[in-house]
């Protein structure tokens, strides 16, 4: 039993971003595992430096092709408590309403484009079209779901362009929120589909103990603000973001890795659900039971699972931020304000974890200094400690090379690493 | 194979990314309701964010970001010399982007601000056709699916491919907006090119002219009216530099 192994994969393949995973065995021993990103750095937070408080949301949503409603609300966040602006409450539920759209094409994409094809022995998405045309439909009505209400209430679903620092530019439209509520309550049986699909496949059986760290604001399941909390029993104020994330380099990688009370954590999904269990609606917990699944799980793989539960939550909550915002009249939509001075700390649950972005102002009103700490990046350190555990497994089982190969390149998947956005 | 009444070959086409969000190329998993017919005219043979089968043999490649180290250049220059048809996908590609804002300060005190005591290859932001001769520019932040739908159609039909002329404004006009000037803001609509539907200006958010120059803008006047109408030229200064899709035309005088 005494093999040699290497793997070297360049660019790993169905995730967004570049990013190589390398990892060498000798004489059955395993010396290295190695999670390598090489993306090209961009340099947001150099770019933001002298651009006016009101741009910066417009620029920053650019970091990521995915999650731009996100990064454009870290901004807004983080601007709007530097400069003590209070947004009218419209804008809070239809803000909230634009995360919900976002995370569920993020999971809808993830789930079935991305992850789909590695349970049915497949390349890509493409074949799944002729071999499960159900599950493709329903992926693609879920995805599509998720982009309008991105449309709705931000205007456009990548690169927002009505969520704005003080509110919003417009608001949704009464006709289209009812239109939006009749298309979700018709796409319930795509994603009763979509557990159904889910529910048959062999889960990878992994467990490796980590902390999972997530946002936390005790009365909703946590998406815009709040304070931040970890399985370790760690509980800080938004604000503290420094303390939590702790970030740092590596020469070998260009995204840049966090660490809070062991080596590694993990912010997303599965982070959510092990901290936040309690907040999830009913429906989304009787989804959870039927995949046996329970706040605090270990396995990395569970967070596809988590992602599909979410998105049953979704569906629930868009539906109910949608009535209430029908009960409003939709005209208060922006606070004034003056430009300020000050510095403060926005943090989102971005549909793969905590974003956090911090932000200081000048009296003029043109930031002076950003620093945003992504969630793959807090994510890096965990997924390079996996690789080397489930390596060791595999090995241990006497996997060949191929079953282990495909083995790592799943268990990265399922972080969902948003690459280009760890490396802005 | 037959496709809406016209008999073609699949498109063999291919996605590459460079320095960007990947955006683009996302836009083309969107417009789900015809996503299954859009890829009915595709024979993707390279386009690693969704599918891990990869060949070489392609006629058209789509690429998407801006070009800011060696390693992408070499890439660029490798699939140049494969693709028949290399289209330059989306505003960084185009023009830069907002990746180009970079270029404003310089390189190692970027680098020493974002990796402290860390060397990190990076050069000034360039455009793709900067490098390498660019067949088609589809510009956008991100690209218009419903227009990059058109567009592929005529390609897979050799029917004739082009942009809109006309600036942002004729579509705004047509969805029956107030002018963001009427609200007093500067939008660069009356020299940005049309085609994205007016999607920022319905939102009521200043268009930042993420499509370049419409055909034959006149810059000067569009100064004077923004300086009539007493309007920040700082603020112009900062719209028009957010794509650096502007170049050539910017150097207006306060």
């Amino acid at each position: 039993m005494k093999r040699d192994y290497c793997l070297d994969i360049r660019h790993l393949t169905r995730v967004e971003g570049h990013a190589n995973i390398s990892i060498t065995v000798k004489e059955g021993k395993l010396l290295d595992a190695r999670w390598a990103v090489v993306e090209t750095p961009r340099f947001f937070e150099v770019m933001v430096k002298g651009m006016s408080a009101e741009r910066v949301p417009f620029l920053t949503s650019r970091i990521c092709g995915i999650c731009s409603i996100s990064h454009a609300l870290a901004s807004i966040r983080a601007l709007e408590r530097a400069m003590k602006i209070e947004p009218p409450v419209v804008a809070e539920t239809t803000r909230l309403l634009a995360m919900h759209g976002e995370t569920l094409q993020s999971h809808a994409l993830h789930l079935f484009f991305l992850v789909a094809p590695d349970f049915t022995g497949d390349g890509s998405v493409l074949p799944l079209i002729t071999s499960h045309p159900d599950l493709v439909k329903a992926g693609l009505r879920i995805k599509e779901l998720g982009n309008e209400i991105s449309t709705v209430s931000a205007g456009r679903c990548t690169h927002p362009v009505s969520l704005v620092v003080g509110g919003l530019s417009k608001a949704p439209e009464k006709q289209q929120l009812l239109k939006l509520r009749t298309m979700i309550l018709e796409s319930k049986p795509a994603l009763d589909t979509a557990c159904s699909f889910f529910r048959t496949l062999k889960i990878p059986e992994f467990k490796r103990e980590t902390e999972f760290i997530s946002l936390c604001n005790g009365s909703r399941y946590p998406s815009i603000g709040g304070s931040i909390i970890s399985t370790d029993g760690v509980k800080r104020d938004e604000n503290e973001y420094l303390l939590m994330t702790n970030e740092y380099s590596r020469d070998f990688s260009t995204s840049k890795f966090t660490r809070l009370s062991r080596e590694s954590s993990v912010a997303g999904a599965l982070a959510r659900f092990n901290n936040n269990y309690d907040l999830l609606h009913p429906k989304a917990k009787e989804a959870a039971a039927s995949f046996a699944f329970q706040p605090v799980c270990h396995n990395p793989f569970m967070n596809n699972i988590a992602q599909l539960i979410e998105c049953v939550h979704i569906l629930e909550d868009a539906r109910e931020l949608i009535d209430s915002l029908l009960d409003m009249e939709l005209q208060d939509i922006k606070t004034p304000y003056s430009p300020k001075a000050g510095s403060a700390t926005g943090a989102v649950e971005a549909p793969r974890g905590i974003l956090y972005h911090h932000m200081e102002t000048s009296d003029e009103g043109k930031v002076i200094r950003a620093d945003c700490v992504i969630p793959t990046t807090q994510n890096n350190a965990n997924i390079g400690y996996d690789l080397s555990a489930i390596a060791e497994q595999a090995l241990q089982e006497g996997k060949n090379d191929r079953e282990i190969e495909k083995l790592c390149e799943m268990v990265v998947r399922s972080y969902d690493p948003c690459i280009s956005c760890s490396v802005h | 194979m037959k496709h809406w009444g016209f008999t073609f070959e699949k498109l063999k086409i291919a996605s590459f990314d460079f320095t960007c969000c990947e955006g683009c190329q996302l836009q083309l998993a969107n417009r789900e309701s015809t996503l299954i017919d859009f890829l009915e005219l595709l024979d993707i043979r390279n386009f690693r964010e969704l599918s891990s089968e990869q060949f070489d043999d392609y006629d058209i490649a789509l690429i998407e970001g801006s070009i800011s180290r060696q390693d992408e250049v070499e890439r660029l220059q490798a699939i140049r010399r494969q693709a028949k048809t290399l289209i330059a996908f989306g505003t960084c590609a185009c023009f830069g982007g907002v990746n180009s804002l970079k270029n404003k300060f310089p390189l190692n005190e970027s680098v020493a601000e974002v990796y402290p005591g860390m060397q990190v290859e990076t050069m000034a932001v360039r455009k793709i056709s900067d490098l390498v001769k660019v067949d088609l520019s589809i510009p956008g932040c991100p690209v218009n699916k419903e227009e990059v739908e058109r567009l592929m159609v005529n390609l897979a039909t050799g029917s004739q491919v082009t942009l809109p002329k006309h600036p942002v404004c004729f579509e705004c006009k047509a969805q029956l907006n107030t002018c963001l000037f009427e609200l007093g803001e500067i939008c660069l609509g009356p020299i940005t090119r049309g085609g994205c539907n007016a999607v920022c200006t319905t939102g009521k958010t200043p268009c930042l002219g993420c499509r370049g120059p419409s055909e034959e803008i006149n810059m000067p006047a569009f100064v004077e009216l923004v300086k009539e109408r007493e309007l920040s030229l700082d603020d112009l200064q900062e719209k028009i530099a957010f794509y650096n899709a502007f170049e050539g035309f910017s150097n207006h005088e306060a």
